[in-house]
């Protein structure tokens, strides 16, 4: 199709100079808002920990029971992760493929997380899988703890977790052409080869990418966490929990020290996660 | 045409049971959770309830939550129009950091980011001497609260207004440009009407934030009954002295708040899905 284009000396590597005002207010507006609210709380927890000198900061990020809180989280988190992997793709498949009675209502409902308090997700999960709950009385009589324990923890997770697989692999499924399945069933394939062989490979990396956001959700997770975990030390005690206990304890040495470890496994984690994703696009548009 | 969609399609067995398997594992993790906060907070009744949400530490607990609200949700509103609008209408360098940088209290544990303003601000903080002798109180006060929240939510407008307002591109500012308007009329007459939309869904993922934000809060609040307690903060005290009645009263007004904001989210969504950023949440 032959169309006529005006001169658009734009949006090039050539630009130079943009000619709309507002650079020096909305920048500066801009800078002091991140300075202010990110980075000097930022600097401030980095000096604290560097003030703590490297052998006692060791000490402190590493013991035993803080050792013990980060499997917790990291191994939760993961747990959960790959959980809302498989049924947030199941989820996302459905809302997109098929047509069913409550479709939308169960498309809005997979936001309820982002939208429902922690804390109160934190107790409503309780009450449900707790011994006396709903699920947790009738998995009680199988002898199946599901709270005050790391499965609790799990649970929590999994909550939090499921609308970042759904909102993430969602747009990449609808936007799949049905071209190579059509292709792929000429050629006597049958629904689950071609789900395995030529969709699944194409959804695949936002499903990691879907894996990887809910997984770094988790591992910071607290208000949903601490009411169904149990909170014993070793045993079911959050990272994130262990920094309030310290903090309580007025420990603000040792607190400092597992805040930085976990700060700098988020960073790690979104560094990772932006790199992936701009990996993604560009294989997509190559 | 039926036999070649038949050849890429589900048996209607196969639809069914995954759809049910969908719904079956969205009931039990989402809708169950949901449920048992209103079937509990009115579980002695409609009297009970009412009697619990006005209760003086109750009501202390709302208003401190409304007035957090009203005050961080403006401020990150403002703040990340301009940073969108200095990210998609302008060329600097560094733009992309700055994008990065406004990323990163998504990726930050509450409890951490809460725990940073301690360091800044409490009694053994930076600013801890300094704040005493002036007699300014921020931690363990309303202002640490603001801060706290201030930061969880800073990302949700400008996430959301940048990718929007880079697929709009510059021309239309641009022609009101020269045609002379300056630079808040370009602002109020031709951008904002294209990103209104957008701007209210971040404005509304913004404030369901600041009003259920528990961590981060905590941390800097100091849990003093009717002076520092929010909502999700006196759910928590309230369970913890095993007063489950109460605490799932005050939890269902928040649960109540979750889904006003799907059904204005959805709305939004259905409605003015063009307007807003592709990227999902």
């Amino acid at each position: 199709m032959a169309t006529i284009s005006l001169p658009r000396p734009r949006h090039g590597r050539g630009r130079r100079h943009s000619p709309l005002p507002g650079l020096p207010l909305t920048l500066t507006v801009t800078i002091l808002w991140l300075t202010v609210l990110l980075l000097l709380p930022l600097i401030a927890l980095f000096a604290k920990s560097v003030t703590l000198g490297p052998a006692h900061f060791i000490d402190a990020a590493f013991s035993r029971r803080a050792l013990a809180s980060y499997e917790l989280s990291f191994g939760a988190a993961l747990v959960a992760a790959a959980v809302n992997a498989v049924f947030g793709l199941l989820v996302a498949w459905v809302l997109v493929r098929y047509r069913f009675p409550g479709r939308r209502l169960l498309g809005a409902l997979v936001d309820l997380p982002f939208a429902l308090p922690t804390a109160v997700a934190g107790i409503a999960l309780t009450a449900v899988y707790a011994s006396s709950g709903w699920v947790g009385k009738p998995a009680s009589v199988f002898g199946l703890q599901l709270a005050y324990n790391p499965i609790g923890v799990v649970i929590a997770l999994t909550f939090i977790g499921l609308p970042f697989v759904v909102r993430t692999v969602e747009p990449v499924l609808a936007d799949l052409g049905r071209g190579l399945e059509e292709a792929a069933a000429t050629l006597g394939a049958g629904r689950w080869t071609i789900f395995r062989r030529v969709i699944l490979p194409e959804i695949f990396p936002s499903v990691v990418t879907g894996f990887a956001l809910a997984f770094a959700r988790g591992v910071g997770e607290y208000g949903s966490v601490i009411f169904i975990a149990g909170n014993m030390p070793f045993k079911s005690e959050i990272a994130p929990l262990l920094i309030v206990t310290k903090l309580e304890e007025y420990d603000y040495a040792g607190a400092t020290a597992i805040a930085t470890v976990l700060l700098l496994a988020s960073l790690l984690l979104l560094l990772l996660i932006n790199a992936w994703q701009g990996y993604v696009l560009r294989r997509r548009s190559a | 045409m039926s036999a070649k969609n038949k050849a890429i399609s589900e048996s209607f067995t196969t639809k069914l049971l995954l759809v049910l398997a969908a719904i079956a594992y969205v009931g039990l993790i989402l809708v169950l959770p949901l449920a048992s906060v209103f079937t509990e907070a009115f579980r002695h009744g409609l009297a009970a309830f009412k009697a619990a949400i006005s209760e003086p530490d109750a009501r202390a607990a709302i208003k401190l939550t409304l007035t957090v609200a009203a005050i961080s949700v403006p401020i990150n509103m403002v703040c990340g129009v301009a940073a969108a609008w200095a990210i998609t209408k302008h060329d600097f360098p560094g733009k992309n950091l700055l994008i990065t940088l406004i990323d990163v209290p998504f990726s930050i544990s509450p409890v951490v980011a809460g725990m940073m303003y301690l360091l800044l601000f409490g009694a053994q903080g930076w600013f801890g001497d300094w704040l005493l002798a002036h007699d300014i109180r921020i931690a363990f006060a309303k202002p640490g609260i603001v801060l706290a929240t201030l930061i969880v939510t800073l990302p949700f407008v400008a996430r959301e207004l940048i990718p929007l307002m880079q697929s709009q591109g510059r021309e239309e500012e641009e022609a009101a440009l020269t045609l002379g308007a300056p630079g808040w009329r370009i602002f109020l007459w031709v951008t904002l009407p294209n990103i209104r939309w957008g701007l209210l869904y971040g404005v509304l993922l913004t404030n369901a934030r600041a009003m259920g934000e528990f961590g981060a809060v905590s941390v800097i609040s100091g849990h003093i009954r009717g002076e520092t307690n929010t909502m999700p903060l006196q759910v928590e005290v309230l369970y913890n002295e095993y007063n489950f009645a109460a605490a799932f009263a005050v939890a269902s007004l928040l649960a109540g708040l979750a889904l006003v904001t799907l059904v204005v989210k959805t709305l939004l969504e259905w409605r003015h899905g063009d307007q807003l950023a592709a990227a999902g949440h």
